[in-house]
């Protein structure tokens, strides 16, 4: 049996879909070990209306801490919050976003508790629950036993399906802020740039279409095109972004973004171990590159040795034609 | 400013794909490769190499940056080749890479930052072997120091540290009092990425990591490099995180190549039914 916290993560005020997976977790332990599970919602102004996003999951309780100090975060005043209400729970799960990733170590070291990150999958063996993590780039799995009397668990967004409402209406609780510590007092929260876009999320989307430096800095003009018509997120490889024609937050890979869509499409990207380790549970895989020997088509389903600045244009004009048959 | 860099040794990134399991899926397998310091980890050290400079020629040291990591005797010469990048000292905790997880590596290094009392501690986000991504969350809160972690660049002035850091998204800006904690992400080896309180803004570092020249190879011989019994810093050794089992990731079949951008779509819309 085990008690299970979801902490959930919000985005100007709602909740991000990414929370939907540690929910699936949530319930796959709940599965496999019993207990019950109940769901964190924490941040500033607007956090309790968010909450109510969440009572139809099938969790005991929601609670809630709105507080002005958590307005914008700063894991040096939610890591207290989180490790208060996590003292009556035995398996705290969050998803390995930006957010989980800065904030659940910080939240297990308060907890004394081990922390596994990044998970694919939980299994139990002998009673006990095991965490599967990627390791090397993705090239072995390890699974591994957290023995302390907490654990603290971070899950792989794309290998966690999103949960879906299972009826109900959870109770929503109060629960007041935790004093933060010194840490607090030397952070101050200055920005946060957020690029508006009307694309699906790159770690949600169904379709992905990724660039690479071949397309230097006509990267945006070749790409977006693309995947206005596939209805895409954009990625790129690290090359792209480390020579500055992507922004870095569109890297997919080992130390990017880890990304499995119905449809990821490559294109001039030669395909280096880092970069597959981020993209190579995607159900299809495409690669354009005009190099026959590229790695990334020893794992696509469909490769297209083409100059990419003229196969690009003409995918796009085949598509949009398709569009307009049907 | 006083800054300590934690440093790790990992198999050979770029050849993570000869990665072996061991018989019976118990242990990771790593003896072809060859160890090498985890990339993150340089661009901690040339972070902090920036961070201690004035940007003038000939640079002007502004402070002092001591490198630590934690591994048995041959993890020296990982050491030996940050002294001779530029670090001032070296540190080594004597043990043995199966005796350590992220929590006890997190409670060692509380020690050393005790003891060494640096004004920043700068390491990589994440150790490419183990992918973890932890070391630096856990010390930061251990330590309750405030934390920058993802850190794409890092600007010093007289009042701190001002940092942007990669998120989801999009970039997030914090301001740090030190002491703190950064870890680094990529981009942080940019030209422009990391300016000392003292370097002109318009100043732009080479893209990428220093390399050492073969005089500072010759000069690092003779930096100090204490060494360390782990059983001196941490009195409970005990790991919480057991790994009992490794497997393969699933093999992709090989896939196929198309004549024309004609022929995929076809595929992509009556094969794959994708679109």
């Amino acid at each position: 049996m085990s008690e299970i916290l979801v902490v959930a993560e919000l985005a100007e005020g709602a909740v991000r879909k990414a929370t939907h997976s540690a929910i699936q977790c949530a319930r796959r332990i709940q599965q496999l070990v019993g207990g019950s599970f109940s769901i964190l919602v924490l941040g500033g102004a607007g956090a309790k209306a968010a909450a109510g996003e969440l009572t139809s999951f099938g969790a005991a309780r929601i609670l809630c801490c709105e507080d002005a100090n958590l307005e914008h975060y700063l894991a040096e005043r939610y890591a207290p919050v989180v490790a208060a209400a996590a003292q009556k729970f035995d398996v705290i799960v969050a998803t390995a976003s930006s957010y989980g990733k800065d904030l659940l170590p910080r939240v297990a070291a308060r907890l004394d508790a081990a922390y596994a990150s990044d998970c694919s999958d939980v299994i139990s063996k002998g009673g006990q629950l095991s965490y599967k993590r990627p390791m090397f780039a993705g090239n072995a799995y390890g699974f591994c036993f957290l023995d302390t009397p907490k654990q603290v668990v971070g899950v792989r967004q794309s290998e966690f399906e999103a949960a879906q409402p299972s009826g109900g209406a959870s109770p929503i609780e109060d629960l007041p802020l935790a004093a933060p510590g010194a840490a607090a007092q030397r952070i101050e929260f200055v920005s946060l740039d957020q690029v508006k876009s009307e694309r699906p999320e790159l770690a949600e989307a169904r379709v992905v279409v990724s660039g690479g430096r071949a397309l230097k800095d006509q990267f945006f003009q070749v790409i977006e095109p693309l995947a206005n018509s596939l209805g895409a997120a954009i990625g790129a490889s690290r090359a792209a972004c480390d020579a500055g024609y992507a922004p870095g937050d569109f890297q997919v890979g080992q130390t990017g973004k880890v990304v499995a869509p119905e449809l990821y499409v490559a294109i001039g990207i030669s395909g280096a171990i880092q970069h597959i380790a981020g993209m190579k549970s995607s159900k299809t895989i495409v690669a354009i590159n005009k190099d026959p020997e590229a790695p990334i088509f020893q794992i696509a389903d469909y490769g297209l040795v083409a100059d990419l600045f003229q196969a690009v244009p003409e995918l796009v004009s085949a598509l949009e034609a398709r569009k307009k048959k049907s | 400013m006083k800054i300590l860099v934690p440093i790790k040794r990992v198999a050979d990134p770029d050849n993570a794909n000869k990665v072996r399991i061991g018989s019976g899926g118990q242990k990771i397998d790593t003896g072809n490769l060859e160890w090498k310091l985890n990339p993150f980890d340089e661009y901690a050290l040339e972070a902090a190499l920036r961070l201690n400079e004035d940007g003038k020629a000939p640079k002007t040291r502004l402070g002092e940056v001591v490198v630590v990591t934690l591994g048995p005797k041959e993890v020296e010469t990982n050491l030996r080749s940050a002294l001779a990048t530029g670090a001032d000292r070296a540190l080594r905790i004597e043990t043995s890479d199966e005796q350590l997880d992220g929590h006890l590596v997190a409670l060692a290094l509380k020690k050393v930052v005790e003891e060494e009392k640096p004004d920043l501690i700068l390491m990589g986000k994440q150790a490419v072997d183990g992918d973890s991504n932890q070391v630096g969350q856990i010390l930061a809160e251990l330590l309750d120091y405030p934390m920058a972690t993802f850190a794409a660049t890092i600007k010093a002035d007289a009042r701190g540290l001002e940092v942007s850091r990669e998120v989801d998204g999009g970039v997030a800006v914090v301001r740090l009092g030190l002491p703190a904690l950064i870890t680094v992400d990529l981009r942080i080896v940019a030209p422009t990425s990391v300016y000392s309180a003292q370097t002109d803004r318009s100043f732009k570092y080479n893209e990428g990591v220093r390399f050492a020249p073969l005089p500072a190879i010759m000069a690092a011989k003779r930096k100090k490099l204490d060494v360390k019994a782990l059983g001196d810093l941490v009195s409970d050794g005990k790991l919480r995180t057991r790994y009992t089992e490794f497997a393969p990731p699933p093999e992709r079949k090989a896939g196929k190549k198309v004549s024309s951008v004609a022929d995929l779509v076809s595929k992509l819309a009556n094969e794959a039914k994708v679109i």
